[in-house]
């Protein structure tokens, strides 16, 4: 299981890879908090409840970025632990972080919202491979 | 990009043919280099804009151009309404409203330079910015309705500014026709502690002077003089305008099939004009046009606030504040005929030229301010729109530098805090929350922003006015 960013000019590509589809979208949410800040610095302290609901696979990974934009953007927090489950269309998850602290986090930059936009979740060899362009 | 596609209409003109699907063609203003420098990807996303429905005459792409989603930023394309045309949440982006705005201090360089430092600090103390941070106002209900219907005219109308800077603001300061019942309630919670913050990533509030004017008769008709110190303020709809165009651009992009349109790249998600969608977000885009004019606004006022424990005896004068990232109706002549069109600006500024009814009587003979973002380091331009680009694009004009490097690869190559320390021997004092921020924002990630505005210049879209060179800039 791995997540990484790719280049797109303007904005940010974010990659998430595991063994389920499930642990590849837990994966580009850990990408999703490395494109504002280390995600070693944020503490599981907080947990909150999260549901979207798509019918595609790729419609649901850009719903489960935006649920996670807005929740940051509205509660002000930052998140590091991620527990996905997927089924027939419909995810559930709980996710763990803490408050923004700007001393401590040093947030480069905020994410406005998932584009579709290099926007993929395919099946791979070794599991799950799932990504999207995010502007900034 | 690859120039054999390409029909080289003259120096800073290139033309994509109609082909296939394409209801139109398309044509690019850049010189050679900047052309070669440009990613293919644009010429691939704006023969996609071609063949969106109702597209009228040719899309087209400025030459600041670079990879958006959907539409390239720096694209500009008008589409008929009676001919099925069509409104895309992906052709205005997330960042509604996105523009800038240009105020006179009233002072000189270098009265700035003799309290820079303190200065700098009193701005980024008193400028909300970057992530986490939340302005002073906080709307309820009914103060948010007022808000996304009245703009900078609600903002004035609260205190923030003077009545005199609203014919100072593309449509006096108030977007017509907006539909805050079209704002959803996540929408409007975005938005709800966010008034009066500058965001991140390019936006910016730069102290800057005007190194070099180009056209005296201009420059005095906006008030610019050589050595006046001014203020760029760089921002948008900020969280509320994020979040309608996400809810958007996912409706569009389900219902299409719906309205029997065909979407060359699901990013370019749109609906008929003439539909109760496509009706919807042009109401919600207007409220949200509304919601940057009053953020604009009410940054403006923090900053007279800040500036006046140093100024007090001057009056900062908004010079003007125009968008890039909008749709907006208008009327256009195309072959003769005079039609009202949707023209989607997407990292790209209108630019209207002398004699516009819509350009503010103080600068009407001479033409609409055009403002040209710089990269920190590097300059800004002002400049004026032309009657030229009223038949060459829709009255349209870049928009800043443009990207060449991504965020990635800036912040692999630069580490924030040499930058600064560069920028500060330069004369440049950065101030932001974050460095990896300003590494990510390097001047050297950014094209050069003269060839741009020289390009512009020369293809007869805009004419250059003068040169700004930045003293001061809060990041957030």
């Amino acid at each position: 299981m791995t997540w990484s960013h790719f280049s797109h000019d303007a904005d940010l590509g974010l990659r998430g890879s595991g063994r389920s589809k499930a642990r590849a979208f837990e994966q580009i949410a850990m990408a999703l908090t490395a494109a504002v800040t280390d995600p070693d610095s944020v503490i599981a302290e907080k947990s909150i409840s999260l549901f979207c609901e798509a019918p595609s696979d790729e419609l649901l990974l850009v719903d489960w970025l935006n649920t996670l934009i807005y929740e940051m953007a509205v509660r002000k927090m930052l998140f590091r632990e991620f527990s996905v489950t997927i089924t027939a269309g419909v995810l559930q998850a709980e996710v763990k972080g803490e408050p923004v602290n700007r001393g401590k986090h040093h947030p480069a930059v905020e994410v406005k919202g998932a584009t579709y936009t290099a926007l993929a979740v395919e099946q791979t060899n070794e599991g799950w491979l799932v990504q999207c362009v995010v502007d900034v | 990009m690859d120039t054999s596609k390409l029909e080289r209409l003259d120096e800073t003109r290139w033309r994509i043919p109609a082909t296939g699907s394409m209801q139109v063609p398309a044509v690019i203003f850049a010189d050679r280099d900047l052309i070669e420098d440009m990613d293919d990807k644009v010429h691939e996303q704006i023969c996609n804009v071609c063949r969106l429905p109702g597209i009228v005459k040719s899309a087209l792409v400025m030459p600041d151009a670079h990879w958006g989603y959907g539409f390239p930023i720096g694209g500009v394309a008008a589409f008929a309404a009676d001919e099925g045309g069509v409104i895309s949440a992906g052709g205005v982006g997330f960042d509604i409203s996105c523009g800038v705005r240009l105020i006179d201090t009233g002072v000189s360089r270098e009265a700035i330079q003799s309290v820079q430092a303190e200065l700098a600090h009193e701005l980024s103390r008193s400028t909300p910015a970057g992530v986490g941070s939340t302005g002073r106002i906080r709307l309820d209900d009914t103060d948010m309705d007022n808000m996304l219907t009245g703009g900078a005219k609600w903002a004035v109308a609260e205190g923030y500014g003077l009545p005199d800077d609203l014919e100072h603001i593309e449509e006096s300061g108030c977007q017509a026709d907006p539909d805050p019942a079209a704002v959803s309630a996540r929408a409007r919670r975005r938005q709800r502690n966010e008034m009066g913050t500058l965001g991140s990533g390019n936006h910016y509030l730069e102290v800057q002077y005007v190194s070099e004017v180009f056209n005296n008769s201009i420059a005095d008709a906006y008030g610019l003089r050589e050595g006046d110190a001014v203020i760029s303020i760089h921002c948008g709809s900020r969280g509320l305008g994020h979040q309608i165009g996400t809810e958007f651009l996912r409706e569009m992009a389900i219902s299409a099939e719906k309205y029997g349109i065909k979407l060359p790249d699901r990013e370019l998600a749109c609906a008929p004009i003439n539909s109760g969608l496509g009706q919807r977000y042009l109401g919600a885009m207007r409220a949200a046009v509304n919601c940057a004019l009053a953020n604009r606004q009410i940054l403006t006022h923090l900053t007279r606030t800040a500036f006046a424990q140093f100024f007090p005896d001057t009056t900062l004068k908004l010079v003007y504040d125009v968008s890039h990232n909008i749709c907006k109706e208008e009327h256009h002549v195309v072959d003769g005929e005079s039609l009202r069109l949707h023209v989607h600006r997407k990292g790209a500024t209108r630019a209207l030229g002398p004699g516009s009814k819509d350009v503010p009587a103080a600068f009407r003979n001479v033409g609409q301010p055009v403002f040209i973002g710089g990269s920190m380091g590097t300059s800004s331009y002002v400049l004026a729109g032309t009657e030229a680009g009223e038949e060459l694009a829709f009255s349209s004009a870049c928009h800043g530098a443009g990207r060449k490097m991504s965020r990635h690869q800036a912040r692999k190559r630069w580490r924030g805090r040499e930058i600064a320390d560069e920028l500060a021997q330069d004369g440049v004092i950065v101030r932001s929350p974050s460095s990896r921020g300003i590494a990510e924002e390097a001047p050297g990630a950014y094209k050069d922003v003269t060839g741009v505005v020289d390009a512009a210049d020369r293809a007869g879209l805009t004419t250059k006015v003068c040169r700004l060179r930045p003293m001061i800039c809060i990041k957030g």
